[in-house]
This record gives C-alpha cells, structure tokens and sequence, in this order.
C-alpha cells in the first residue's frame, strides 16, 4: 500500500524559489525570527560575529571571521528559505483549490422568497447572509442550501466531473465557494465570514503570520532551546576553563562552536516539515482546519470504517434466488424480476441482471398494467401490481406482515424454510430480500455485499503497524460479522446508530487510544467532534463539516487510510531530522576542539581524526557544513521521509540506521571534503 | 592483569545480576504494600508522628513533604556540628565545626553526597557522626528511594492524581530496606574486623618506635549504611582504603556489591511496579553496558605503567600502582573506582587523583553522564528515566506517532521537566566549577590539565551528588564550601522537583494500550539509542572540557610530559 499522489507540484519550481528567497530576507525581521529560537540564537550571534570583525578588521583571523560571519547569515537564510518554500508551495497548493473565487459577485437577497436581488463583491459577504444562485453562477461563498434543488459543478474543488445535486434540508445541503450552479436556482445562507472559510482557514495554516505550532511542535522545540541553553553554558564557561592551561580562545571560535553544536538543523527545517504535512494533505483534496489534527492523524490507534463506500462496493449485487420447498426458482426469479425491473438503484438492477441471466427473461408484455411501488423506509419495501397480481418485495418482517394482512391472518407466523434462508443469507454476510405474489410467499434474494478489491491486504498492514480496524454497519451482527470476516477488519458495529457510533468512540478513548472516524449526515456531527480526528465529507451537510477536524472534498470515506499514513510521515521526518541533527554534533566536536586548543595543547593533533587542513579551515568547514546541509535537506523536509507502512519496531530500525548512524557519519565525509575545498581554495 | 583480577570482576557482575531480582522483587512488595511484616511497628510510628498513611499526596504535597523533611535534617545536622563541643559522645574533644564546613557538611550530607572537605577522625565527634552523618545517610538514600517510586508510580497508574504517601515511602525504604540490610552488613563487616566501639583513640607505639594516635569508634554501622544507601562518607579520611573502613579481601568484594546493589535492583522494582519486567531489564542492561565499558577501560588504563616510571626502571608488569592498597591491587581498585562513581557512592579503595590519566576519565565520566549508571539509590534510577524520556523523544517520532514510554504521551510539558533537569548537570559542573577556577586558583594543587581535572572532578562530584574525591583540590575554603554547597544543592533538589512534577503528569495521563505501532522501549535496540542519547547529550556536553583536562593529559603522557 502506497500513498498514491495525485497532482504533484515540481519540487522546485521556479516562481516559488524567486518568491522564497525574498521571503527568506523579508524573514530576518526579528519579530518573525523570535518564533524560531534555535534561528534567532544564530541570527544573534551572526549579528555579534559582524560586530566583532568590524571591530577586529585587520588583525590576524580576520579573513576567517569576515566569512564565519557570512555563513553564519547563510545558516539564518537557507533556514528562512525552506520555510519559504514550504508557504509557497503551500499557497500555490490552496490556491488552485480557491480557484475562482475572487472576484465572484454575489446577490444578495433580503429573505428566502424575495424576488429582488442586490449584488455585492464575494469577498463583502458576512455569515448569515442570503444569496441566490442561479444556472450558471459561482457559487460566492461556504453556506448551506435553504431553499431549492441545484445541479452543481465542483469540478474547481474535487477534481470530480459529474455534477453533484443539492438541496435544501436533508444531508446534501452544504455547497462551497468557487463551485458553479449548473441548473436550477437555489438560496444559499453564507456560513463563513470573509477569510474564514475552510479554504481561508487552510491558506492561513501554511502562511506564517497565522500558523500556530502543533503540539509537538511545541515540545520539539522545548528540546531544542534545552539543548542550545547546555551548549550556550558549555560555550560560555569554556574560556575560564580554557584560561587555566593558559590557552586563549579567538571569540569567532567560541561563535562557531556554538552555533555548530545547536541544533540548527532541525530548528531550520522544522515549520517547513510541519507546511509540508499540511501541503501533502491539501494535494489528496483534504482540507485540515489544524495543524494539531494531521498530528493527531499519525497517532490513531482505531480506525472507525463505514462499511458501505470504503469496505464493500456501495451498492450490493443479487448473487442467488432461494426459492421456499413448494415454490419453482423460476417463479422466484420472475417475480423478482418484474418488481425490479422499474428499480433504479444498483440492487435492483442487479436483481435484473441475475433474473435475465439465469432464466433469460424478455422485457414485461406491452400494455401489461404495471403500477410500480417504490421503497419507502416506512413500508421497508418495494414492488410492482401487475394486471392486479401484487408483488412485493422487502424486509423479511415488513414482507411477512403484508402477508399476514393480506391473508387475513395476525401478523407473526413466518414458515420455517424462509427463516432458514433468511438466516442462511445473513450468516454469509447477505442481506435477505423477501418476495411475495399476492399472499405468497416465494423465497428469497440474496444480496451480497462486495468486498472492494485490495482492501483485505490494507487492513493487514494497518494491523502490522498497530491500528485496529472497526467497521460500522447498520447491519444486523449476524450479516456484520460475516462481512467483517471476509474483509479482514478487527472488529465491527452492527446495528450502528449515530449515538452508539459516539458511545464506541468515548469507550476507546477512555481506554487511551485515538480514534478516527468519517461522516457525512448531521447526525454524525457529534461523533465527528468527538473523534480526534473526524473527516467530514464535503457532499455532507454543513454541521458535519463544522464537527469534523478534516473535510475532504472528495468525500472519499477511504482516504481515512493515507491521512493516517500522511500524519505518520509528518512526524517520522520530524524525528528522524531531529535525529540526524542531533547525531551530527559528534564529527562537528571532532572538527572544533582541536581547532580550538591546538594553539595550547599540540598533542590534541590527535583528535583531529579527519586530518583538517588547519584550525582556521577546520572551524570555516564545519560552519559552512552546518549551513550547507539545511539546504541539502530542504527537498528531504519537504517530501518527507521515505515511508513504507511497517511495524513501529521494523520503522526504528530502519530510521535509526539512516539518519542515527547517517548522521553521525555524513558530517564526518562532509566536513572533510569541505575542508579540501577551501584549502584547495586558499580560504583559510 | 592477571586471571584472578577478570575473575574477581566475573564474580562482582554475577553477584550484582542475580540480587538484581531478589532485591528488586522484594522491593516492589514492600511499595506496593504486599510486604507488611514490620506493621506492629510501622503503623504507631505513623500515628505517632500523625502520619495518615491511606492518604496519597499530589505530586506538589509529595514534594513539599519532601523538601520540609530534608530542610529540617540539614538544619539538625548543622545544629549538631556547631555545637558538638558541648554535647556528649565526644571523648576525642572535637571543637565546633566552621559554619561554612558545617553548611557543605550538612548539604553534603542531606543531598546523598557525602562529600566531606573535612577529615572524618580529625573533625567529628562520635555523636556528630553516629545520630548527624549516618541517620542522613539513611533518610538521605530513603528520600531518593522515595522520589523514584513516585515516578515509578506515575508511570504504572492511569488517570490518577496522586502518586504516594512521601512520609510512608520514607519509612518502608528505611524500615524494611535499609535498616535490615544495614544491620546485617554491620554484623558481617565486624567479623571482617571492623571497630565498632565508643573508645577514646588509641596512642600505640609502632615498630619503629613512633608513637601513633590510632582512630576509631562505631565504624562499622556507619559503614555499612554508607555503602548501601550509596552515601560513601567515609568515618575516616582516606575512607575505604583504609584498614578499618575496608578489613579484608572478602569485605572488599562484599563492600562492592553493597554499591550497587540497590541501584541495581531498583530497575527490577521499576520493571515489576509497571508490570513488564523486560522494561527494567532494558535499564539494567543500558547501565550495565555503560558500566563494562567503563570499568574495561578503567582496568586496562590501570594496568598500563606510568612510561615515567617505566623509563626509570620498573617493571612495566606492574602496572600503575600509585595511590593504591597493595591489599586491592588493579582489578579491585579499578572495579571500586568504577562503581563507586557509576553508582554516586563517593567511596574510594585508592586515590582516583593518581590514577593513569585514562583511569580517571572513566569516573569522571560515569559522573558526568549524570550518574545514571546505576547511580545512587533512587537517584539513579529517577535520573536515567530522564535520559528515557529524551531518548522517547528525540527518536520516537521516528515511528511516526506521538513518542510514548509505557503507555504515556511525552509531550512539552514532559519534556520541559526532563530538560530542566538536564540542564542542571552542565550549570553545576561547568558554571560553578568556572567560579571556582576564577575565584580561588589557589586551591588547585597541580598546573596544566592535571590541576583543571581537579576542579572539574570536584564539581562533579558535587553536582552529580556522588562524593568521591580527586584529592589534589582543597575544598575546604569559605567559597569552595559554598560553591561545592550549591552544586549539591541544584544537582539534588532541582531535578527532584521536576521529576516528582513528571511523577504528577504522568500519573494523571491515559495509558495507551501497547500495540505493533508502539515504540519498543525493551530490548537491544533501545538499549543501544538509550546509551547513545546519553553519550551525545549527557557526555559531548563535557567534551570541551575533558579535552583541557585527562584527554590531553593521557596525550602529552605518551610524550613523556608528567603533571
């Protein structure tokens, strides 16, 4: 299983770089900087190195400090620049979903049935507000239908051709900005204010003046201050310790070596990993209203599934006629057959399907009088009066009561075959259809649900890596369990209502896990706000999308899966950079200290295990290393790390032996060959 | 080094490993409360001294219980010292103590460090030294004791908002741990031959016709506990190297297991308390590899000779004998000197000031990690937790989920606490230690790296609450005494406090069920990330300084400059 990316951005694509590396200047303006501690330390101490060379100009390290100064500044740029980047790329990302949106007009109406209309720019319009949409307008802004029915392109935002209908009431109410009435006239009440639509909401997400830090983000970056507060004491005492063996420390040394051993590398790239999860998330057409929830993504241990739409095709398929003992399957199927035939839905063309080619039925004899009753979740069935023969067909009880009526008996008596094949089809996972001719009862349709191809291997690795799988069905346990065997899930809920959807999530939060879960109907609000992380689908209704921390606009169900997998790798390239950063400190130690002490204590030549030209080249390279592999990484933070779903063990192991020992190894070859450089350059 | 020095060090690691789990699963029945054996006399001390023992604090009580308790100790202790002129047991006629030697004495003491800038048998009356220094030495070692249990139990418990009763976790470690082992060890090192006696010191005449005032007095009770409670003040001033401190080969080994022992056994407590044994193996393997290497390194840096010497005509055989009991020789010196600073004891066989350049980087260093390795009882295992939740995470986002140790989230708040705590380390070595060096160069006995290892070692000791001394450094000077006060003061109190504060946060989280997507903290690979978190953040800190210091030292030893 593999994330599957649709349209894919160049990583670097040129308007982006030109507009970055301004930004990445625009970025040095100290309140911005502040945000980043890690990059504000090497910016203050890049200001003081330039002091202090202006200061020194002439005397004997001055050729080193005029360029420690320099890429000092570069470390605070090429880390600005990532950051850069990542916005751009973000920006570019949300705003071909805003597509046309600006400039739309919107009229504006006074009540529901007003006839008179007033326009007004799109970006002018308040929540609450009326608007009226007729074929062929853009839709102005996010609102819910209150009056009418529409056909609506929303190609601009899914992607997806087919025209979608909504309308007013029910669960297909909410519409979105920048999506266009292909028929019909509808009233829209606007539901966001400007700039705080979801889109709006996603754009500022990947901006910097809004972005909040995530919580993890939060506490990474405690670990770094922590960290660069230990080396800011090692730096600061050593010139006392120092001064005992008599050595003297040149001030841009000690500057180096602080800046070397902080963590800038992970503290550069950290918000553009952080843009970069988002941005991954926004090309699957998902919208996150937070960073905190694609965080909460990589953490769910229980996957709350709908059946229909992301386990089993969403229509089932007739696989069998169950005639009772005294009936003929031909009967069965003929009866079937004809109820079916004016049956739109894929069940019932399904049945038709079967009919035809098992028995080879022609169409119904012209001028036969067919009255076609359509379901109705009151009846709980549907049928045909032919030439005044009655057939039905339904739910084996509701089918069982009409007989009972008809033949004048009290409902309840049912015979026992039919409960047998009733049984018999639940128990394979089937849902039963009773037929019945008048007061009749013929037998039984199977109708089976159909596992979607591939889906039995995902659960297997979403297994292997530790989440638990629940589907949920309206269907009775017996169906439900054979369903939920055959596609491989841990655990399932029949008989699901919206309230017992919410209850399971509480149960296994209260036993510490995490769960998530999509919905679309108003009554799944509550267990989407409930849910650490609730995908609404944008075909759903408005308070859905309001409850859920994710939309998808899509409303693909089965995209839960790569969110999950999208908020894994989120956190996976924060680690495993932390890791790496951390790791490089050991060659940057080993290519310092004895620069620093060579002057006082030769002996220490020991130590210098990469041969370093000289202390001035060894100091130069592990600065310009330092500043130089921010850059390197930048494609890293922004694509994130490799990732295959796997056990947590399979995943430390396989991240440790990159990054932990890469980064430990890397800067040793890095440095070295730096070091050639600016010798062979005569730099130092 | 020969056959019977690896073999003594076969016999020390076999002996510590199989008392790891009898220790350890003893310990958790009596915190848990299944061991209630002493209960006749536990419960009227508690209602005694008013103590509702069914009542658990909140982590914040759990600490202030704490903090008053050992305020009130330190106060007693420096009352004592002041006027132990005019108080009984006192036939040598000790004066009152200087305040600001009774100020580090009392610190030195209540911290667990026992890092003494006085002679034991010169300074302090016999009553100062039995109802002062050893009942600190065991309320000292119970305090640390109590403050990982706490932890422990933040960890084990899900949605609680408690972690403990301090004054009943005081009193179970001192009653059904360090009492019964302390008075047992005090009976086996009198038939060893220790002194335990209230005598006047003897005056002897030697066989070359010198007289000589020979010291002594209740020894081995104050021995017993030093050793245990990883205390390690020892009753005489060259500690145990000395004769009536350290009696025999056999005390020798015992002594030895006795360091360690309960820090050992304390990660099998932890394991069995959150109910997975293999994650207290994990610790125990992590301290253990950290302590064979050094003790490797230790012993074969010990077993080189001096060059110097060597050049001037000794066996290079022998190896480097300075500052060592011929009674201990290497091995055993070497084994002593490692586990005494791996585990914040302070007691040394031999003078750690002379050992080989290489030979006394290891102590420093299993100090400067933060005494994790092992360390002192309780302290140690409090102290490597934290190094866990680093290395939780820094690597176990890898697995791409929040990182989690034992079902607990590590979030900001945690690891706020765990970089408080690390932090510590380097303000009390590096900052103070600089004071020192600015302050008062004078009392640094040798020039070059040598001298600088002095100083640095001192503070270490002092930070890491371990106690030994470098010797070479005189401590007992008004600013030393309160530099060295206030290492030992942040190196216990300021990471008590931030850990119990874990304890309270811990405690109070949900506990994730474990699962394939879990990050393992048991087993090899862990150990390895652990020990390598330790070696980056705890150890790279010091590299600056170590290079200034026993690094170069060992270097400009092959080229035949001596300090």
């Amino acid at each position: 299983m593999s994330i599957h990316r649709p349209q894919d951005l160049a990583l670097f694509d040129g308007t982006i770089l030109g507009r970055a590396a301004k930004d990445a200047v625009a970025k040095l303006d100290p309140r911005q900087l502040i945000k980043n501690p890690v990059m504000f330390a090497t910016a203050v101490v890049a200001a003081l190195a330039t002091i202090l060379t202006a200061r020194d100009a002439g005397s004997a390290h001055f050729a080193t400090m005029v360029q420690v100064s320099a890429w000092l500044w570069f470390t605070v740029l090429f880390a600005n620049f990532a950051e850069a980047i990542a916005e751009g790329r973000g920006k570019a990302q949300a705003n071909a979903l805003r597509g046309t949106k600006t400039g739309t007009v919107a009229k504006t109406i006074a009540a529901v049935d007003a006839s008179r209309h007033q326009e007004l720019p799109a970006g002018q319009l308040r929540a609450g507000d009326l608007v009226v949409c007729e074929a062929g307008d853009t839709i102005p802004g996010d609102g819910d239908v209150v009056a009418g029915i529409a056909t609506i392109d929303e190609s601009a935002i899914t992607g997806e051709s087919a025209p979608v209908i909504r309308e007013s009431g029910g669960d297909r109410s909410a519409v979105t900005g920048g999506t266009r009435v292909v028929s019909d006239r509808i009233v829209v009440r606007i539901t966001a204010d400007p700039g705080a639509s979801f889109l709006d909401r996603m754009i500022a997400l990947v901006e910097g003046a809004k972005r909040q830090k995530t919580p993890n983000e939060i506490a990474l970056t405690i670990l770094l201050v922590g960290m660069s507060l230990i080396f800011l004491i090692v730096v600061a005492t050593l010139p006392a310790w120092a001064s005992y063996s008599g050595a003297a420390i040149p001030m841009v040394f000690l500057i180096a070596l602080f800046v070397t051993l902080i963590p800038t590398t992970i503290g550069g790239l950290l918000s553009a990993i952080g843009i970069a999860g988002m941005d991954r998330l926004v090309k699957f057409n998902v919208i996150a209203k937070s960073g905190r929830s694609v965080e909460a993504a990589g953490d769910i241990d229980v996957l709350l599934l709908d059946k229909t739409g992301t386990i089993t095709l969403g229509a089932r398929q007739a696989a069998e006629f169950i005639p009772l003992p005294s009936v003929n399957e031909r009967d069965l199927a003929e009866a079937a057959f004809l109820s079916s035939l004016a049956d739109e839905t894929p069940e019932g063309k399904s049945i038709v399907a079967l009919a035809r080619s098992r028995f080879g039925f022609p169409g119904p004899a012209a001028g036969a009088a067919m009255t076609f009753i359509p379901f109705s979740a009151h009846t709980r069935m549907s049928g045909v009066t032919i030439n005044g023969a009655e057939i039905r067909k339904g739910a084996s009880d509701a089918i069982a009561a009409y007989v009972a009526e008809k033949a004048g008996r009290i409902p309840g008596g049912v015979p026992k075959e039919l409960v047998q094949a009733v049984e018999k089809v639940g128990k394979a996972g089937g849902t039963p259809l009773v037929v019945a001719k008048g007061e009749r009862l013929l037998g039984v349709i199977h109708l089976k649900d159909i596992i979607k191809p591939g889906i039995r291997e995902r659960f297997a690795t979403l297994r292997a890596m530790g989440i638990k799988t629940v589907m949920i069905t309206g269907d009775n346990p017996l169906t439900a369990a054979a369903i939920a065997a055959e596609a491989g899930v841990d655990d399932f809920l029949a008989e699901a209502t919206p309230e017992k959807k919410l209850e399971l999530i509480r149960d296994y939060q209260k036993g510490g896990r995490l769960v998530a879960m999509c919905g679309d109907g108003s009554n799944d609000a509550p267990a989407l706000a409930q849910a650490d992380v609730g995908v609404a689908m944008n075909t759903g209704t408005q308070a859905a999308r309001e409850a859920g921390n994710m939309v998808d606009l899509e409303s693909d169900p089965t995209k839960l899966i790569e969110i999950v997998m999208i908020g894994k790798q989120l956190l996976m390239s924060r680690g495993s950079l932390t890791t790496f950063s951390i790791a490089n400190d050991v060659a940057k130690y080993f290519a310092i200290i004895p620069a620093l002490f060579l002057a006082s204590y030769p002996q220490l030549q020991t130590l210098n295990v990469m041969g370093l030209a000289s202390p001035q080249s060894a100091i130069l390279s592990a600065i310009i290393f330092n500043a130089l592999i921010i850059v390197a990484l930048i494609p890293l933070a922004l694509k994130g790390v490799a990732y295959k779903p796997a056990s947590a063990e399979a995943l430390l192991k396989r991240n440790l032996l990159v990054y932990g020992l890469g980064g430990l190894a890397v800067p040793f070859v890095g440095i070295k060959l730096i070091d050639i450089a600016v010798a062979a350059l005569g730099l130092a | 080094m020969d056959a019977a020095g690896i073999l003594q060090i076969l016999i020390y690691i076999v002996l510590i490993t199989a008392l790891t789990p009898l220790l350890g699963g003893y310990m958790a029945k009596v915190f848990e409360g299944r061991s209630r054996f002493l209960g006749w006399f536990e419960r009227p001390l508690y209602r005694l001294c008013g103590i509702d023992a069914a009542r658990e604090q909140h982590w914040s009580g759990y600490a202030l219980s704490l903090l008053a308790f050992n305020l009130i100790g330190a106060l007693v202790l420096f009352g004592l010292q002041r006027l132990q002129g005019m108080l009984p047991l006192n036939p040598a006629e000790m004066a009152a103590v200087p305040p600001d030697l009774a100020f580090n004495t009392a610190v030195s003491f209540m911290t667990n460090t026992n890092w003494q800038s006085y002679g034991g048998e010169s300074t302090m009356s016999y009553l100062t030294q039995m109802v002062g220094l050893t009942v600190q030495n065991f309320v000292s070692a119970a305090t640390g004791v109590a403050v990982a249990v706490a932890l422990i139990r933040g960890f084990a418990r899900t949605s609680a908002r408690t972690v403990g009763n301090f004054y009943v976790d005081l009193v179970r470690t001192t009653l059904y741990i360090l009492l019964p082992l302390s008075f047992l060890a005090a009976l086996f090192l009198v038939w060893q031959g220790m002194p335990q006696n209230f005598d006047t010191y003897t005056a002897a005449t030697t066989l070359e016709g010198a007289s000589q005032v020979i010291a002594q007095g209740p020894v081995a009770s104050q021995v017993a506990i030093k050793q245990i409670g990883s205390n390690g003040g020892g009753f005489f001033n060259v500690k145990s190297a000395h004769p009536f401190e350290n009696p025999s080969p056999l005390s020798n080994l015992v002594e030895m297991v006795f360091i360690l022992m309960l820090a050992a056994a304390l990660t099998n407590t932890f394991g069995r308390m959150v109910k997975d044994q293999r994650q207290g193996w994990a610790i125990f393997a992590a301290m253990g590899l950290m302590f064979l290497v050094g003790l490797g390194v230790a012993t074969w840096a010990e077993a080189q000779a001096n060059p110097a010497l060597v050049a001037a005509g000794m066996d290079p055989l022998m190896g480097n004998m300075e500052g060592k009991e011929v009674r201990f020789g290497i091995a055993n010196s070497a084994i002593w000197a490692t586990a005494t600073t791996a585990a914040s004891n302070g007691s040394v066989n031999a003078m750690h000031d002379s050992f080989m350049p290489l030979g006394g980087l290891v102590p420093m260093i299993n100090m400067l990690l933060g005494e994790v390795i092992f360390g002192g009882v309780g302290a140690g295992l409090y102290g490597m937790l934290i190094f866990v939740i680093v290395a939780v995470f820094i690597a176990g986002l890898m697995v791409g989920r929040t990182p989690e140790y034992l079902g607990k989230k590590i979030e900001a708040r945690e690891v706020k606490l765990a970089m408080l705590a690390v932090l510590i380390f380097p303000l009390g070595v590096l900052v103070l230690g600089a004071a020192s060096l600015l302050g008062a160069p004078a009392s640094v006995q040798d020039g070059g790296p040598h001298g600088l290892s002095e100083v640095l070692y001192a503070f270490t000791s002092a930070t890491a609450n371990n106690g030994s001394a470098f010797a070479g450094w005189t401590g007992n000077t008004l600013l030393n005494n309160t530099l060295q006060g206030i290492a030992m003061l942040l190196g216990r109190f300021v990471v008590i406090i931030p850990v119990l504060a874990i304890a309270g946060a811990v405690a109070a989280k949900k506990t994730v069920p474990p699962s394939a997507g879990t990050f393992p903290t048991h087993g090899w690979l862990f150990v390895a990330l652990l020990v390598s978190v330790i070696l980056v953040v705890g150890g790279l800190t010091f590299f600056p300084v170590l290079a200034l210091g026993p690094i170069v030292e060992q270097l400009m030893l092959g080229a035949g400059t001596l300090f």
